[in-house]
């Protein structure tokens, strides 16, 4: 099936939090000092249930790059008294679905479960979370699952432009390597190693929780301290800032496929900053919005030169980043790249109309609500918002932030945000007539 | 055993209590309408598909189909090039637009209060379409860059046509849908209009609108805006050409220096599910899932990935939503220092066993208990619900159909899944393929140990 357009990265930038939806949100507190954030919907007989680690794969100890990804794809190949097998057997007898996931800030823990055998499948659950086997077979069999993407991150263009990019842009940071690790590092780890790095992410100090569907408040207490509540106090120290050390120009990646792939950009903002929300509506007009943006209308619309281009704010937890994808034939990149200079420039020195604005607002405004419509997605707001530090008010308060951006504040975080002489393009291909700068 | 039935028994009683309100109805210019009645929030999903694919598309013109639905955001009498995106936008909604060989979908998703307007676009651009030379061509570098972005880049893609290719000898499912690059770099105006004006009528078009509405709503508002469209006259069945006996299994290899690691494939001509008649299909759903559904539980993994450290990967895929015959396939990414030859023979022997052996009583039970509970979760989103009538409905299925699938999964015995791997697995039916990394031998084995680590 062909899709006209996809999301192919947009997905994930947009904005953790949200909107004047019809939620309503109640913080539970458990016996044992564990918060969560529940949204209770009676009318499914499920529960979706999201558990969020901060700091994610950045807390790989030194030399034990790709521990914490490894660690999270093992959770589930045996836990308790139970095989790889047999832990997936159990889930299946109980209908319910368990996901293990990690980036390179949060570690997440993602299930649906049936309200018939809720306490089935929390045991379940629980004993992934408190008591993975790490067997040395199960651990040898998903480390050559995940060797087996490390060999083909070598060779596919998007994957080589993003670990280019890092690399160049990052320093010595965690953000600078792929957080699967490299083939030497992930062939040395052991099931020893996978325990230590479940102990630098797993902890009470950085665990959100948020729950939405078929649960009351006394229940969602009280499965909190038994899911989480043994659990280490503490776990390991935060990376801290990265650097962003990205000289600007092109950057060209020698790479023979027939059609060349860029990721490009420069610092961006805070999430906190009182421009964020300028910020965030300027990028909706000049690369954020699917057909309407800027970047859209001149690269693809007027001249055909892309499938997609995107730009997006990046703010992760420790860097901020401005960001933007296209990819070209490579006849066509260099131009592309010159349409999207243009449009930069054009955006810091001429601003945007008033219908522009108008529309953004509108845009962005109406389709907060439409997000809360269902309970996975819900949950994974409502986790979301916990981690970026917003409140629960916040679904009450962000529309009317983003009708508050005015001219002056698009001017203002234009001038600071956009940087056309800062921007740095990472090709992969073979893109004629560009020439590196380095 | 009998935790496993109480369960089973605990949710088909509960079920309808929570299930969706479906109703359908048509209007007198032959347009179907399915409404999906969820008020847990003030959203709806506005879809029409039309009953027409990449395989209806005339010889030589091979993604036009897909053209087509680009240009459909060109503009038409009323509306201006952009606008009906924008006008989306401009309301808080999202849309979009899917082509697939059996349909073309467009929908949007909107606050509930902005499904007339939705109508009123797709009413207006499903007759009154405007095109210019200048949107021919410039989208015409968009759907290439697009095949560049799916295909050309991606040799895993390249490697999948070519099986498709092979596999259909007469049936126009063997052309991608994207189009081969070289009759879409000669797609022009007629060849749109043309599949436009014969296709794009409400006689072959569904609406679905799924979410906070009701259907008197949606009558009252589909008869306002699609009623007054005239139908396409004389549009008859859709008869594609069909596959003759396939005798011969055929094989492929497929090299290319960007392949970082290689797998072997095997697909077989299938049965697809039939209208009334969905017994076949819901035998080869059980048995994909038996075979390759589970990364820990199933057949090909427990063999392959756990008594034997023989693959990384290994899975099963059965695509039982088709108007003709589909796909049953069965696929191995071997482990290091394991040929694809040894891969394959590997593959092969553990079918074998399966058929000996038969199916594991405890493992079919799981599994239709996990189907069970999936009718709980799906409830959870319209926006899915709503895309598995329209593409059941596209696909020569009915309403009831898609009602009963789940009753029809449930009676399938151990015997019937055995039946239906003899008869599906038949080598005659088969394309194997070999997805190679340079400087392989003719077993497949990599030319010497961590060779497949080089890059660029």
């Amino acid at each position: 099936m062909m899709m006209r357009f996809a999301f192919a990265a947009l997905a994930a930038l947009a904005l953790a939090g949200p909107a004047r939806a019809a939620v309503d949100i109640k913080e539970v507190t458990s016996p044992g000092g564990i918060t969560a954030w529940l949204v209770e919907e009676h009318s499914i007989p499920f529960t979706a249930l999201e558990i969020r680690f901060k700091g994610g794969a950045s807390l790989d100890a030194p030399g034990k790059r790709g521990a914490i990804n490894l660690m999270t794809a093992t959770l589930e190949e045996g836990a308790g008294d139970l095989d790889a097998r047999g832990f997936a057997e159990a889930r299946d007898d109980l209908a319910a679905r368990f996901g293990y996931d990690v980036g390179d800030d949060e570690m997440s823990i993602s299930a649906q479960f049936l309200t018939e055998n809720r306490d089935e499948a929390l045991a379940l659950l629980k004993t992934s979370i408190h008591a993975p086997r790490f067997d040395q077979d199960a651990v040898d069999r998903v480390r050559q699952q995940v060797l087996s993407i490390i060999r083909s991150e070598k060779t596919d263009p998007n994957d080589i432009a993003q670990a280019e990019f890092d690399a160049r842009a990052f320093g010595d940071h965690p953000y600078a390597t792929s957080l699967n690790g490299t083939a030497e590092s992930v062939a040395a780890l052991t099931p020893d190693d996978l325990r230590a790095a479940k102990d630098r992410v797993m902890a009470r100090d950085r665990v959100f929780v948020s729950a939405v569907g078929d649960i009351t408040e006394a229940e969602l207490g009280a499965l909190l301290d038994d899911l989480l509540g043994d659990l280490p106090e503490t776990g390991a120290e935060m990376p801290g800032p990265a650097p962003f050390d990205l000289e600007p120009g092109v950057h060209v990646v020698p790479f023979e496929t027939p059609q060349s792939v860029a990721i490009f950009g420069h610092g961006g903002i805070a999430r906190d900053d009182p421009d964020f929300f300028a910020a965030y509506v300027l990028n909706q007009i000049l690369g954020g919005g699917s057909f309407t943006s800027r970047l859209m209308e001149e690269v693809r619309e007027k001249r055909g030169l892309t499938y997609g281009v995107y730009s997006y704010l990046v703010p992760k937890e420790h860097a901020d980043l401005y960001l933007g994808q296209v990819a070209s034939a490579n006849d066509r990149m260099a131009e592309a790249i010159e349409v999207i200079r243009a449009e930069w420039q054009r955006i810091r020195d001429e601003g945007v109309t008033d219908e522009e604005l108008e529309d953004a607002k509108t845009y962005l405004t109406g389709a907060y609500p439409l997000r809360f419509d269902g309970n996975a997605r819900i949950a994974d707001i409502l986790v979301g918002m916990q981690v970026t530090g917003l409140d629960r008010d916040y679904v009450n308060t962000r529309n009317a932030k983003v009708e508050a951006v005015t001219q002056d504040d698009i001017r203002r975080v234009a001038e600071r945000l956009i940087q056309p002489e800062a921007l740095s393009f990472v090709v992969v291909g073979q893109p004629a007539g560009l020439v590196g700068s380095n | 055993m009998k935790r496993i039935a109480a369960i089973a028994l605990a949710l088909v009683a509960a079920l309808p209590a929570w299930a969706a309100e479906v109703t359908s109805f048509s209007l007198d210019n032959g347009m179907d309408v399915v409404v999906l009645e969820d008020h847990r929030a003030p959203v709806v999903v506005h879809m029409v598909w039309y009953r027409a694919g990449a395989a209806e598309e005339p010889p030589g013109k091979s993604g036009i189909a897909h053209f087509l639905e680009h240009l459909l955001f060109k503009g038409t009498d009323d509306m201006a090039p952009g606008e009906f995106s924008d006008v989306v936008a401009r309301n808080g909604g999202s849309d979009n637009a899917f082509t697939s060989q059996d349909y073309t979908a467009y929908f949007q998703r909107v606050a509930a209060d902005r499904l007339e307007d939705m109508m009123r676009m797709e009413a207006d651009r499903m007759r009154d379409l405007q095109l210019s030379e200048a949107d021919i061509l410039t989208e015409r570098q968009v759907i290439i860059e697009e095949r560049n972005q799916r295909v050309e880049n991606n040799p895993g893609a390249l490697f999948q046509e070519q099986m498709r290719a092979a596999q259909y000898l007469n049936h126009p499912y063997g052309i991608p849908v994207i189009g081969w690059r070289h009759e879409m770099v000669s797609l022009g105006l007629e060849d749109a209009l043309g599949y436009y004006e014969r296709f794009y009528a409400p006689n072959n078009a569904i609406l679905i609108v799924a979410g906070d509405t009701t259907p008197d709503e949606v009558r009252a508002l589909a008869e306002t805006y699609y009623g007054p469209l005239e139908p396409t006259e004389g549009l008859g069945p859709r008869m594609r050409p069909q596959e003759p006996p396939q005798t011969s299994p055929r094989r492929m290899t497929f090299e290319d220096p960007r392949v970082s690691q290689p797998y072997v494939s095997r697909s077989y001509l299938a049965e697809p599910r039939r209208a009334g008649a969905q017994e076949d299909a819901a035998a080869l759903l059980l048995l994909s899932e038996i075979l390759g559904g589970d990364s820990q539980t199933s057949v090909l993994a427990r063999k392959l990935q756990f008594d034997t450290q023989t693959a990384i990967y290994s899975g099963a895929f059965y695509d039982p939503t088709s108007y003709d015959d589909t796909l049953f396939g069965v696929s191995v990414v071997p482990a290091p220092g394991v040929s694809l030859q040894e891969a394959e023979d590997a593959m092969d022997r553990a079918i074998a066993e399966f058929i000996e052996e038969g199916v594991d009583a405890e493992q079919l039970e799981r599994i239709k208990t996990s189907i069970r509970a999936s009718e709980i979760y799906a409830e959870d989103s319209v926006q899915g619900l709503a895309r598995r009538y329209g593409a059941a409905l596209t696909s020569g299925l009915t309403i009831d159909d898609v009602d009963n699938w789940r009753s029809v999964l449930e009676a399938v015995t151990e015997d019937d899944i055995l039946a239906a791997a003899r008869e599906v697995l038949d080598p005659d039916r088969s394309v194997t393929g070999w997805l190679m990394t340079p400087g392989m031998d003719e077993t497949g084995a990599a030319a010497q140990p961590g060779a497949q680590e080089v890059t660029q």
